[in-house]
């Protein structure tokens, strides 16, 4: 099956092109996929125009919700830019060069991924904060106060560092599908190091780069614990007051269809940018030279290290902290297996339901290219910019009143975290799946198979690797989730994230910081075997 | 065709998911800890349970809460009252206003007979849209006027007060203003702390508005800003800045300042003070709970929040939250002065529940 050469195919050019209709079992079960994506947006709509227009106008034509709308947007563009500026040189630096302990660089430089981000924030708020341990270590330099973290440059930097590994593993994946004959042929060509980077080697991650940027920028949308916590006023800041204050849903729903929009407008761009080249190139090929990295290679473990340190040391150092300090006051340790198992049982449900159900989404998109199969794909990334509490509230009115033998069961739950978080299983299985030769499949089916049989038995194992990334991705983000775990769950269900949530809002730091070891802990299982199993391919 | 990489990894996941799944069934029973005693088997926690618990004899069968307030304030209270009665309680902790929103989006199908809420502003959001039923006298009768719903629909369980914790080893409490208002003076410029973005601090901005006006309010917003208060994330920060001297004093609820010093010794330099003389500054506000029009077992609800204000567990209140009970009788830890020594401002709690207002108005004077 090894053909070492990489096919480099427009769309309509160069390849036969591909105007089959899908089998109806893949269009039906994709149909079902974007039938639940859907619910969401209903019980918006419903609650939407539960006011009326005159509301609706109302809140959408305020001067400040267009002034949110415009943050929110700015916050995911700096996140975004600043995730792919670090994950790009990160990813190349362990993947392709000679740097010392590059595996467990990439290993650790992943691992900030599992850090959840109201974690995240309360810690850097302690430490960075004008007057907090940072300070504490300098005042005897002479620094009375640091510099103001609230609001942007705070909010930026949290999530920065705790969502670019989205684009560092995307970015990885996509520098061991390449196929290095063409950077060779760059080479003997005379083009230089740069030159060649730039003009052989980024082109050909931009998908990569581009799927991940996705993540983080949608990401940036929905969440809630870094805005809240480093107080910048974003609009999923200003869905979650609406709730908190008003208790009044209409003015919450309409904000999140508005923020729905600004999920479309984020795709289209990524349209335009995702590029409508593809790379059937052979990961098994063989494997790329290693650039030796020379004088560069000290600035280039700095480089590391100053990511690693205040993305994964600092805030797991100062949980434990908080922790061996808690102990040492006679805090008591308490058992956390149980709610540690939930979160294991839930997350490998929900990673297992998302991974196949991003299956036909992605097989659909990638091998019957078209304007429906590619709103099918866009679909599932709706609910994925969505705040949790939307979705979370979404699901416990049509829970209640139509589904009630499902609601408040572990069921529902993973039903709903497979809707928040489809996106991830359906980005790097279509990168797989992208890389798997459409050549393949027609051979088994020209060998009599049937689509169905052809898809279980050729293009899964074969795309087996993303299918399995986005599972572990859909796991460890699980295990962070939070609103829908406590409204949707059964009576009763504790997990790590419920434990932490359960100690930080009451401010005990001491009990919040063994559960939130223990889920880092746990979820970075997946993660570094993922990593591991990459590296040594 | 399945490289063998990607097939150890998928066993190794596989057997992840057998080992959490063997180990007992579903495991949402967490009986661990400070487990909030649901003794229930997970057949229990499917829809069919109202049905089956119907046939019950009363004061037994089975109690599902929401509860706004955390399993680490309130869960013993909730296995204490479990031991007790022979009821099986089951409980859904969340944010007290999601959990509003929550039994709001349920409707006529909601789950719960018991809404425990961290403020009572929740409960009379839920109070207008006629989601709670009216107490019997016996419960009301145990708190005062001003810690119940004027319809008899909800009662309070504990009070926190407002104070000012303040370092003890930089400043005297005859430094600290007589009002609330003396911290607008410029003398106090860099000197204090506040979390704003707490619920106890927005219902206390609340209570200004309510107490002196939106104009005045502004004003002390607006003058306190201006000695450009330490922004704290939450109000336990705020007195752990204040016990390490970052700031000298801060505005908080009575009780971080017990936590800390759990947390971090006894000895910490710090202390609380109470404004007088009805200032808002001093405002007691209340958590409490009521049950809802759409329970299942009401009569267990009533039965708990009867526990709930019983000498006993108000003086768990008292011991291991340190609030204050709002019960007549039961005694407060010797560092705190009592409930009726406080001077709280005049004010309707239920007339606490405008907090959009609040909020607007945090965002103009640029606090939040």
């Amino acid at each position: 099956m090894a053909v070492p050469t990489a096919a480099r195919t427009e769309d309509g050019r160069g390849a036969k092109p591909r105007r089959r209709r899908p089998p109806l079992l893949l269009g039906g079960l994709a149909g079902l996929v974007v039938a639940a994506m859907a619910l969401p947006l209903v019980y918006l709509v419903v609650r939407s125009f539960e006011g009326g227009w005159e509301e609706i106008a109302e809140v959408v034509l305020d001067g400040d919700t267009l002034a949110v709308l415009g943050r929110s947007a700015l916050l995911a563009g700096v996140v975004t830019a600043a995730s792919v500026a670090i994950s790009v040189p990160l990813a190349w630096l362990t993947g392709r060069t000679d740097l010392p302990g590059r595996r467990a660089w990439a290993v650790l430089a992943a691992l900030p991924l599992v850090i959840p981000s109201y974690v995240g924030g309360f810690v850097l708020v302690s430490v960075l904060g004008p007057r907090g341990m940072l300070q504490g270590w300098l005042e005897p330099l002479g620094v009375e106060r640091l510099p103001e973290i609230y609001g942007f440059p705070g909010a930026a930097l949290a999530l920065t560092l705790f969502s670019y590994p989205y684009v560092f593993l995307t970015v990885r994946g996509a520098l061991r599908g390449m196929d290095p004959a063409m950077e060779e042929a760059a080479r003997s060509l005379g083009s230089g190091a740069w030159a060649m980077f730039a003009r052989v080697t980024l082109p050909q991650l931009r998908p990569g780069i581009v799927a991940g940027a996705l993540l983080v920028a949608l990401y940036c949308l929905s969440d809630f614990g870094v805005v809240s916590l480093l107080q910048y006023q974003s609009f999923s800041n200003e869905i979650y007051v609406q709730y908190r204050s008003a208790f009044d849903r209409t003015p919450a729903a309409i904000l999140a269809l508005m923020l729905v929009a600004l999920t479309i407008a984020v795709l289209l761009v990524e349209g335009r940018t995702r590029g409508r080249a593809r790379y059937h190139g052979n990961a098994a090929s063989r494997p790329s030279n290693t650039v030796v990295l020379g004088r560069w290679r000290l600035p280039a473990l700095l480089f590391c290290g100053g990511v690693v340190l205040f993305a994964l040391v600092a805030p797991v150092g100062v949980l434990g902290f908080w922790l061996a300090r808690g102990l040492a006051e006679g805090e008591p340790l308490r058992p956390l297996w149980n709610a540690a198992l939930s979160s294991v049982y839930a997350s490998g449900l929900a990673a297992a339901v998302t991974a196949l159900a991003a299956l036909p989404v992605a097989i659909l998109s990638v091998r019957f290219r078209g304007r429906v199969s590619g709103l099918v794909e866009k679909a599932t990334y709706l609910g994925y910019a969505l705040p949790g509490i939307v979705l979370a509230l979404s699901l416990v009115f049509f829970g209640a009143n139509y589904a009630p033998w499902a609601y408040q069961t572990l069921g529902l739950l993973v039903f709903a975290y497979a809707i928040h978080f489809l996106p991830q299983a359906v980005g790097t299985t279509r990168s797989a799946l992208l890389q798997v030769r459409p050549s393949v499949e027609e051979a088994a089916r020209g060998l009599g198979r049937g689509p169905a049989r052809v898809a279980a038995t050729v293009t899964a194992p074969l795309a087996g690797s993303g299918i399995l990334a986005g599972a572990a991705l859909v796991f460890l983000t699980t295990m962070k989730e939070l609103p829908a775990t406590l409204l949707l769950g059964p009576t009763g269900f504790e997990t790590l994230a419920t434990r932490v949530w359960g100690a930080t809002s009451e401010a005990f730091f001491a009990r919040a910081a063994a559960p939130a070891l223990m889920l880092i802990g746990i979820s970075a299982v997946p993660l570094y075997l993922l990593v591991i199993r990459e590296q040594a391919k | 065709m399945i490289s063998r990489g990607n097939l150890v990894f998928a066993l190794a996941l596989l057997a992840l998911l057998a080992v959490a799944a063997g180990c007992g069934q579903p495991p949402p029973e967490g009986n661990n800890g400070g487990g909030s005693g649901q003794e229930s088997t997970s057949e229990e926690t499917t829809g069919d349970e109202t049905t089956a618990q119907e046939e019950l004899k009363p004061g037994e069968g089975s109690l599902v809460v929401y509860s706004g307030r955390s399993e680490e304030l309130v869960g013993p209270i909730f296995e204490q009252f479990e031991e007790r009665s022979g009821v099986d309680v089951q409980v859904r902790y969340g944010e007290t206003a999601e959990l509003a929103a929550t039994i709001l989006e349920e409707g006529e199908n909601s789950p719960a007979d018991l809404f425990f809420a961290q403020d009572p502003g929740a409960l009379g959001a839920l109070d207008d849209e006629g989601r709670l039923t009216k107490l019997p006298e016996d419960v009301l009768g145990r708190v005062p006027a001003m810690f119940k719903a004027d319809d008899g629909d909800w009662v309070g369980t504990s009070g926190r007060a407002r104070v000012v914790t303040y370092n003890t080893e930089e400043i005297q409490e005859d430094d600290l203003p007589d009002s609330i208002f003396g911290f607008t003076d410029p003398e106090w410029e860099g000197r204090i702390g506040w979390a704003p973005t707490n619920g106890s601090f927005q219902a206390f901005v609340t209570a200004l508005r309510v107490i002196e006006g939106e104009d005045r309010a502004r004003e002390w917003l607006e003058g306190v800003q201006a000695n450009d208060p330490f922004v704290y994330p939450d109000n336990l920060s705020a007195v752990e800045g204040v016990a390490s001297g970052e700031v000298q004093a801060a505005l908080v609820n009575h009780y971080y300042l017990f936590q800390v010093k759990e947390e971090q010794g006894q000895d910490l330099p710090a202390a609380n003070y109470f404004f007088e003389g009805g200032d808002p500054g001093a405002l007691v506000l209340a958590a409490g709970a009521g049950v809802l029009d759409t329970a299942d077992n009401p009569e267990a609800g009533e039965e708990f929040l009867e526990f709930a204000l019983s000498d006993e567990a108000q003086q768990y209140f008292a011991d291991e939250t340190y609030e204050y009970p709002l019960v007549d009788g039961v005694e407060v830890s010797e560092e705190l002065p009592p409930l009726t020594d406080i001077q709280s401002p005049e004010v309707d709690l239920s007339n606490l529940d405008d907090l959009g207002g609040t909020l607007e108005l945090l965002q103009e004077t640029g606090v939040l």
